[in-house]
């Protein structure tokens, strides 16, 4: 089964534009800043939000054809909603099976199958438990078997983990992981987080200013990042230029703000316009002193941010260009790295992988 | 106990006023108690004109509680959840009859539904229907003057209410009517039992626009209030018996529902 969307939805003074397909047995990632448009794809998708004009069909249903819509009721989709939405006058269980109770089966057997999912969840011993009694993690997994309980075609899961603190979030994580593998339908994962969508989805459609920017799998993401935002959300340093040629095997790539030495790729001839390259930024060397040797990109500029992720951390530099590199724990302790800081940056020029405008979709040329 | 930051702080004026103010409200109802003839109390509450007022307070107030409940919540949802030309003035003319003064309200009563009034005229000559100086009179004006109570109660209710709630819960396959049942009206319980309990309690204490729309006949319109004043102008110590199984009653009813529903 497939859904497909193409819609165009105007709601609250923002416009949201938005073309992607997913099919069943994958899950789709969503994945946007804030102000994206993600929850109002989300309404228009749960038919909580008018449709503009487009199409959305799931298999051989149509959900919304130019004016007309199917109402939310009828439509065959679990949503696991951002604030959660449980109601906080229904037990746990008696929350669960609301979706099974709203569509005509019979108290017992509705209570049976939303226990079924609380066991499968460890909530059973919360299940008469109100939703203020439960804890961020247990309301989490509530709302999860609710929009799962009914079995729908479409699971829309908005923001499933952010409220929920560092710890919480993990072990969250790995149950949705384990969930979106043994169901069937179609996955939409909506979310900001780029960690969520890069580890759980199949594929990615990135949402920015109410448009698609880019869709593809996350080994295409991290191959040829299309914006500076899908760049950042797999972290690559990107640069936009023209590529200018300066002596044999070498080029310069004049961006906004500033430049850099790059492997001249062998293919063409003069300067081109609409140049793409991508730095990984573990290909980045740090220096407290003018380093000495082959590379030849050398930058000095403040640290703006030190990121530690685990054993190793991403260092922001006002550099011109701006510049991340990643190094370990360690590195910034023996450098004695300070955000405020100046410091020396280092990468050789065939480290920097040419993205040239006609390449660009496939996204395959390195110096 | 150790006191609090907060308790230390606590201004003596407001301690003394305070008390003043506890003991304002405590001290007519200390009256009455120590005033009332005690001797004479069954002889009075067995009288068949103490009895037919009770009764009939009774029957009028929870009647017109139900008139209010009726028309009162679908107007509150209206004023909460749809916007239209005139919401503002609508809410305010909502309030009018909680301020307007009672007998202001009796007379304009008759002027609308009287004999000779409005659409009291129109019933009279189309289909001979009286309403003045019947107890359904004794309903309609105590319902007009509690109706407020049961709309400002349940608007506020339902602004409160996170719309969002009923919108999940229609993504779940619920039609209207089953969110209605199921999220919205258990949601909007607690606001909606306090409208009606306040609205009965004004409505059983009514006395201005009855007797000036329904008057005072024994057994017909003179419910519990009417009576009181009645007894008072031959018995005033006899009236206080009667006033106070006012008191107890909806006294009664206040304190057995507060402790559930109208949470402080």
């Amino acid at each position: 089964m497939t859904l497909d969307v193409d819609v165009l939805v105007e709601r609250d003074g923002f416009t949201l534009e938005a073309a992607f397909a997913a099919e069943s047995g994958q899950t789709v990632a969503v994945l946007g800043p804030n102000g994206s448009g993600k929850s109002t794809l989300v309404a228009a998708l749960a038919g909580l939000a008018e449709i503009r004009r487009g199409r959305v069909t799931l298999g051989e249903q149509v959900l919304n054809d130019g004016a007309t819509a199917l109402p939310p009721e009828r439509r065959p989709i679990g949503v696991m909603f951002q604030d959660l939405l449980l109601f906080p006058h229904l037990s746990a269980i008696t929350n669960v099976a609301f979706p099974l109770r709203s569509r005509g089966v019979a108290k017992a057997e509705a209570h049976r199958r939303a226990g079924e999912l609380l066991d499968r969840f460890e909530l059973m011993s919360r299940a008469h438990a109100r939703p203020g009694a439960l804890s961020g993690g247990e309301a989490q997994r509530v709302a999860l078997a609710r929009a799962l309980v009914a079995e729908p075609e479409l699971l829309l899961l908005d923001e499933p983990t952010s409220s929920l603190d560092v710890g919480a979030r993990a072990r969250f994580r790995s149950l949705l992981a384990e969930t979106l593998r043994s169901f069937g339908g179609v996955r939409i994962l909506v979310t900001h987080d780029p960690v969520e969508a890069m580890t759980l989805a199949d594929r990615l459609v990135l949402l920015e200013g109410g448009r698609v920017s880019q869709v593809g799998s996350p080994e295409d993401f991290r191959r040829a990042p299309r914006t500076p935002y899908a760049a950042d959300v797999v972290g690559v340093n990107l640069f936009d230029g023209r590529l200018e040629p300066i002596e044999a095997g070498a080029g310069r790539l004049v961006t906004g703000a500033g430049e850099l030495t790059v492997a001249w790729p062998t293919v063409r001839v003069g300067a081109i316009d609409d140049v793409r390259a991508i730095l990984r930024p573990a290909d980045v060397s740090l220096h407290v002193t003018r380093p000495e040797g082959s590379a030849r990109n050398v930058f000095r500029g403040r640290i703006a941010e030190v990121a530690v992720e685990g054993e190793r951390a991403r260092v922001r530099l006002a550099t011109r260009p701006p510049v991340v590199a990643e190094i370990t724990l360690g590195s910034v302790r023996r450098l004695g790295l300070r955000e405020g800081e100046e410091v020396w940056a280092s990468f050789k020029a065939v480290e920097v992988r040419l993205l040239l405008p006609s390449e660009d979709s496939t996204g395959t040329l390195a110096g | 106990m150790a006191a609090s930051p907060r308790d230390r702080t606590t201004p003596v004026v407001f301690v003394v006023l305070g008390i003043l103010g506890a003991a304002f409200v405590a001290l007519p109802l200390v009256g009455l108690i120590t005033r009332a003839p005690w001797s004479r109390a069954g002889e009075i509450l067995s009288e068949d004109s103490s009895r037919a007022a009770l009764r009939l307070s009774i029957e009028v107030s929870l009647l017109a509680a139900g008139i209010d409940l009726l028309l009162g919540m679908p107007l509150a949802w209206l004023l909460a959840r749809k916007s239209f030309a005139g919401r503002t003035l609508l809410r305010g003319l909502v309030v009018l009859p909680l301020v307007m003064p009672p007998v202001v309200a009796g007379v304009a009563l008759l002027a609308a539904l009287g004999r000779r009034g409005l659409v009291g005229g129109w019933l009279d000559r189309t289909f001979d229907l009286q309403i003045t100086f019947t107890t359904g009179a004794a309903v309609l004006a105590t319902a007009f003057v509690s109706f407020p109570l049961v709309v400002l109660s349940v608007e506020a209710g339902l602004r409160a209410l996170d719309p969002r709630l009923e919108a999940a819960a229609a993504t779940m396959g619920a039609s209207r009517a089953t969110i209605l049942r199921r999220v919205t009206l258990p949601l909007l319980a607690p606001q909606i039992v306090a409208g009606v309990v306040l609205a009965w309690a004004r409505a059983l204490g009514e006395f201005g626009a009855t007797l000036m729309f329904a008057g005072n006949l024994a057994g017909r319109t003179q419910t519990l209030p009417l009576a009181v004043f009645q007894l008072s102008q031959t018995d005033p110590q006899g009236a206080t018996v009667l006033a106070l199984s006012l008191v107890i009653v909806s006294l009664g009813v206040i304190v057995a529902l507060r402790r559930r529903f109208l949470s402080t």
